[in-house]
C-alpha cells in the first residue's frame, strides 16, 4: 500500500541567518585545507575515521547496496497494545497519507487498528538509515513514530543510578497529595509554548517598526527559500483523495 | 562505569524541592562520516562566503539577522540576543500533572534519567507517588541558556525527564481533515481484523536491531583490512491491485509461517 510520509512538525524555532557586514545573507562553503579553494560536491567524498587521520572511503553506491532488500517497504510485523511503548523510545513523528489509489486500504488499516487499540511495529530504511517505527491510527489518520533501538538507550544500571532506597510511606503519601493538588485532566498548551522564539520575534518586529537595522535582499538572489507550510501540504494530500 | 551527570537541578512542585542529577538516556550510535577532499583525502574545512562575490567573510564581521518577511532581515546584535536569553536557574518547575497516557507520542523529544542528588528518600518517594497515581508532570526549566518543556515520568523505580516539543511546533491530527472515501466492505474489515489479531504481540525492543548500521560497520571493517566484498543489488517488490487479494495473500503467508514455526 503506497503512502506518503510527511513530518508532523512545523518549523517554528526562530532561526537566525548569518549576514555579511553589508547585510547580505551568507552561504556556508567547503574548502580545501591544502589549496584553500572552495570545493564542489563532486570534489568531496565520505570517509570513516578508523585511526587518527586514517579514513575508509565509503561511496553512496556502496551505502545504497548495503540497505536491506525491502528498503522502501514499511513491513508491519507485529501489532501491539497502544500504550505499551515506553515514551523514551519515541523519536520523531510523521503523518502517512494515501498515495495513488489506496484510500480504501488506508482507511481499512486505520479503522481496524483504531478499533482494536493496536499499533503496528515495522522496520524500514529511509535516507540511508534504518528506522524502527510504530504505526498509529488516530482520527482516521495514520502516523509513523520513529523509535529508538534498544541499544541506543541506556539503563539506570548502566548510568550507575543507586538502587531504590528504603522510603517512608508517609513521604509517598505527602507527594501523592501534592500531585493531586496540582493535577489537570490534560496538558495545558499555554505551559508548553516557546517563549524564547516569541521574544526574538517581538524584538525583531519592534526594530522593524522603528526601521532600525533592517536590510532588504532581493529574493531571487537567495540560495534557499521555498518555505513550505506543512499544513497546506497535508491538507491537500488528504483532501485530494476524497 | 558510572556516567557523569550532565546537569544538576531541583525539581520544584509547589513549595517542595527535590534535588536531582540529569543523565542522558540516549547513546549516539550513528555511524559518523567525515567529508574529505577527493584529491588529497584530507578533511575539508568550512567557511562563510558572500555568495555574490565568493569572498570569505571573517567570523568577527558576521552579523545575525532574523527574517521578518521573505527578503527582509532585522539585524540583532550580540548584546540584544544576550538580553533575550532566559534567566539562568537550577529549578525544574512542575507546573501541573496529567494522567500518564494523556501526552501523545509526537510531543516527546529526548529522554534523560534523573538520579537523586543527596536526598534519595525524597527522590524514590516521588517516583513511587507518581507511579501510584499513574500521573506524569509537565515541567519547565532553563538548561545551558535554553528554555525547555518536558514531561516528568516514572520508568521502573526511577524518574525520567523527557524533553517535549513546543505547542507551536506540533501538528496534531485534530488540525487535519479526516480522510474521506466510501464505506468499508464488511468482509474486508473482518479480514483486516483477523490479520491484525493474528499478528498481535508484545513490544519487545530486543527483537529489533539496526541491521543496516551493523552491515555498514562490518563493511567498513572489511574495507579497512583491504578486503573487497560483493554487494547485491536492491530488488523491488511486486505490488497488487486488489485489496481483497492482498489481504488474502497476507493471511495465507502468515498461516504458512505459523505452520513452519
Amino acid at each position: 500500500m503506497p503512502v506518503y510520509l510527511f513530518p508532523a512538525y512545523r518549523n517554528t524555532r526562530a532561526s537566525l541567518r548569518m549576514l555579511g557586514p553589508d547585510g547580505v545573507p551568507l552561504s556556508r562553503r567547503y574548502y580545501s585545507q591544502k589549496s584553500g579553494r572552495d570545493l564542489k560536491d563532486e570534489d568531496m567524498i565520505r570517509g570513516y575515521e578508523t585511526d587518527k587521520g586514517k579514513y575508509v572511503i565509503v561511496t553512496d553506491e556502496e551505502l545504497d547496496r548495503l540497505a536491506p532488500e525491502k528498503s522502501r517497504d514499511i513491513d508491519l510485523r507485529k501489532f501491539i497494545e497502544r500504550d505499551s511503548i515506553p515514551p523514551l523510545y519515541f523519536e520523531r513523528s510523521y503523518f502517512l497519507t494515501p498515495a495513488g489509489n489506496t484510500q480504501k486500504a488506508y482507511n481499512l488499516l486505520a479503522r481496524t487498528m483504531e478499533e482494536l487499540k493496536r499499533v503496528g511495529i515495522a522496520a524500514f530504511v529511509m535516507r540511508g538509515k534504518e528506522y524502527l517505527v510504530a504505526i498509529l491510527a488516530e482520527n482516521g489518520i495514520l502516523r509513523a513514530e520513529t523509535l529508538r533501538f534498544a541499544d541506543e538507550l541506556r539503563t539506570p544500571a548502566e548510568i550507575g543510578l543507586p538502587k531504590k532506597a528504603k522510603i517512608k510511606q508517609a513521604k509517598v503519601k505527602q507527594f501523592e497529595r501534592l500531585i493531586k493538588s496540582h493535577s489537570k485532566a490534560r496538558p495545558s498548551k499555554a505551559e508548553t509554548k516557546d517563549l524564547e522564539t516569541g521574544r526574538v520575534v517581538k524584538l525583531a518586529k519592534k526594530k522593524l517598526s522603528r526601521k532600525k537595522d533592517v536590510v532588504e535582499v532581493e529574493i531571487e538572489k537567495r540560495a534557499e527559500g521555498n518555505v513550505v507550510d506543512i499544513m497546506d501540504v497535508l491538507k491537500k494530500s488528504i483532501a485530494a483523495k476524497r | 562505569m558510572a556516567a557523569r551527570a550532565m546537569w544538576k537541578g531541583k525539581l520544584k512542585i509547589g513549595a517542595t524541592r527535590v534535588p536531582v542529577d540529569l543523565y542522558s538516556a540516549v547513546v549516539d550510535k550513528t555511524v559518523h562520516f567525515h567529508i574529505l577532499e577527493e584529491k588529497t583525502k584530507e578533511r575539508v574545512k568550512q567557511h562563510m562566503v558572500d555568495p555574490s562575490t565568493g569572498e570569505e567573510v571573517a567570523a568577527e564581521d558576521i552579523q545575525k539577522g532574523y527574517e521578518v518577511e521573505p527578503g527582509t532581515f532585522v539585524i540583532l546584535t550580540g548584546e540584544e540576543l544576550e538580553s533575550l536569553e532566559p534567566e539562568a536557574s537550577r529549578e525544574i518547575e512542575i507546573t501541573h500533572f496529567v494522567p500518564s497516557t494523556r501526552i501523545e507520542p509526537e510531543w516527546y523529544e529526548r529522554p534523560y534519567y534523573l538520579g537523586p542528588d543527596g536526598d534519595s528518600g525524597a527522590y524514590f518517594a516521588l517516583a513511587e507517588a507518581l507511579n501510584n497515581q499513574q500521573k506524569e508532570g509537565v515541567a519547565r526549566w532553563v538548561m545551558r541558556k535554553k528554555q525547555y518543556v518536558g514531561a516528568l515520568r516514572v520508568e521502573g523505580d526511577y524518574l525520567l525527564l523527557v524533553t517535549m516539543r513546543h505547542a507551536e511546533e506540533v501538528v496534531s491530527t485534530e488540525d487535519l481533515p479526516s480522510p474521506g472515501g466510501r464505506d468499508l466492505d464488511r468482509k474486508e474489515v473482518k479480514m483486516a481484523t483477523q490479520l491484525v489479531e493474528a499478528l498481535a504481540g508484545e513490544f519487545d525492543p530486543a527483537d529489533f536491531k539496526d541491521e543496516y548500521r551493523e552491515r555498514v560497520m562490518e563493511f567498513i571493517d572489511k574495507k579497512a583490512k583491504g578486503k573487497t566484498t560483493r554487494l547485491h543489488a536492491v530488488k523491488s517488490k511486486r505490488t497488487t491491485s486488489s485489496l481483497t487479494s492482498a489481504l488474502e495473500r497476507s493471511l495465507k503467508t502468515l498461516k504458512k509461517e505459523k505452520k513452519a514455526a
